[in-house]
């Protein structure tokens, strides 16, 4: 056993040992720092809860993401759009074969999943204002149920022009940078919602971006840009 | 408290063997599969300081927020990463997707 140890140990490169020894001096620092967090600072929560009813939703959460920090989703919407600008300009999209291909099952699987699958994403939106669920979780839904249409090779997905993608993706962004904008024009402060529209105001960015959301997966699913001539992954 | 620290520490142990991976192998699938599960980890510790017994208030909605948006664009990262990875693959000699240990066999190193 104790053979076995030390083969194991000299099979290994030294610096290999150095930073194994160096991670674990880390966790162990890390993991008593966990232990001595005094119990929560509740300052923040309770800034959310006195705010609550002016952020214009009754989901906190939906508060913090679209209201109090609203800022943050913004740039990390446009940190989605420039991960598919980011795969578009490096390959194009493959296809995956033939139609024929995919069992019959399969394919009628797809074609009733994807109107439920559509159905929840719109649902988890509109909860949003009050429930968990909002524009990331439906967007997440409508991308595999993008992924689902690729995989399953449905003929028309090969046939969207490449202008109508393009616009989609960029939907949801510009609405929101355009309210962001006339909130930084009508109040002066940016994503400074009026009062009293703030609930519709979030509502329209939260149904814009879970398209752009939801199509911004299933296109990094499909890995490229589509063709030039208007088809997308019809490659040879 | 209990809970939380389970959560916390599980966290954090996802977090060390993500980042012992993403040093010591040089297969860059495994780098990006390492990034992930550290992602899970920092996931779960957010996850877990947000976290209160049923009953005694409601939760913690900031980390909620951040670990919410924080999962899509780790997956946005993971497939820019991904083809990253095949254009290295694509357009270098060192066949870094074909080499499958990095470690050679004991024999061949003489001991």
């Amino acid at each position: 056993m104790k053979k076995k140890w030390n083969n194991h140990i000299r099979g290994r490169n030294p610096f290999q040992l150095l930073f194994l020894f160096l991670l674990f001096m880390l966790t162990v620092i890390l993991a008593v720092i966990f232990c001595n967090i005094p119990e929560k600072s509740s300052v923040l929560e309770a800034g959310i809860v006195s705010m609550q009813n002016q952020s214009g939703v009754n989901s906190p959460v939906t508060a913090v993401l679209l209201n109090f920090r609203g800022y943050d989703t913004l740039l990390e919407v446009m940190v989605l759009l420039i991960a598919v600008i980011g795969v578009w300009s490096l390959t194009k999209a493959t296809s995956f074969g033939n139609t024929a291909d995919i069992s019959p099952v399969q394919l009628g699987v797809v074609h009733l999943l994807t109107p439920v699958m559509c159905l929840v994403a719109a649902y988890l939106v509109w909860q949003g204002s009050h429930l968990a669920g909002g524009a990331f979780q439906g967007g997440a839904i409508l991308g595999a149920a993008g992924v689902l249409l690729l995989v399953s090779e449905i003929p028309w997905t090969h046939a969207v022009p490449a202008l109508v993608l393009r616009i989609g993706l960029v939907f949801g962004p510009l609405i929101f940078t355009g309210i962001a904008l006339y909130c930084l024009w009508a109040r002066g402060g940016l994503l400074d919602y009026p009062t009293g529209s703030a609930g519709w105001l979030i509502l329209l960015i939260e149904t814009t971006c879970a398209l752009s959301i939801g199509l911004t997966l299933a296109l990094l699913f499909a890995g490229g840009r589509p063709d030039e001539n208007g088809s997308e992954g019809d490659i040879q | 408290m209990i809970t939380t620290m389970l959560y916390s520490l599980t966290g954090l142990i996802l977090f060390g063997m993500g980042f012992y991976t993403l040093i010591i192998h040089s297969h860059p699938l495994r780098k990006i599969l390492a990034v992930n599960v550290m992602a899970t980890g920092v996931f779960l510790i957010l996850v877990a300081t947000a976290y209160i017994p049923v009953g005694q208030g409601d939760i913690d909605p900031v980390p909620h927020a951040m670990v919410l948006t924080g999962i899509v664009v780790s997956v946005s990262v993971t497939a820019l990463a991904l083809i990253f990875a095949c254009k290295v693959q694509e357009n270098s000699n060192l066949d870094l997707l074909r080499k499958r240990n990095h470690r050679k066999p004991m024999k061949e190193r003489g001991l």
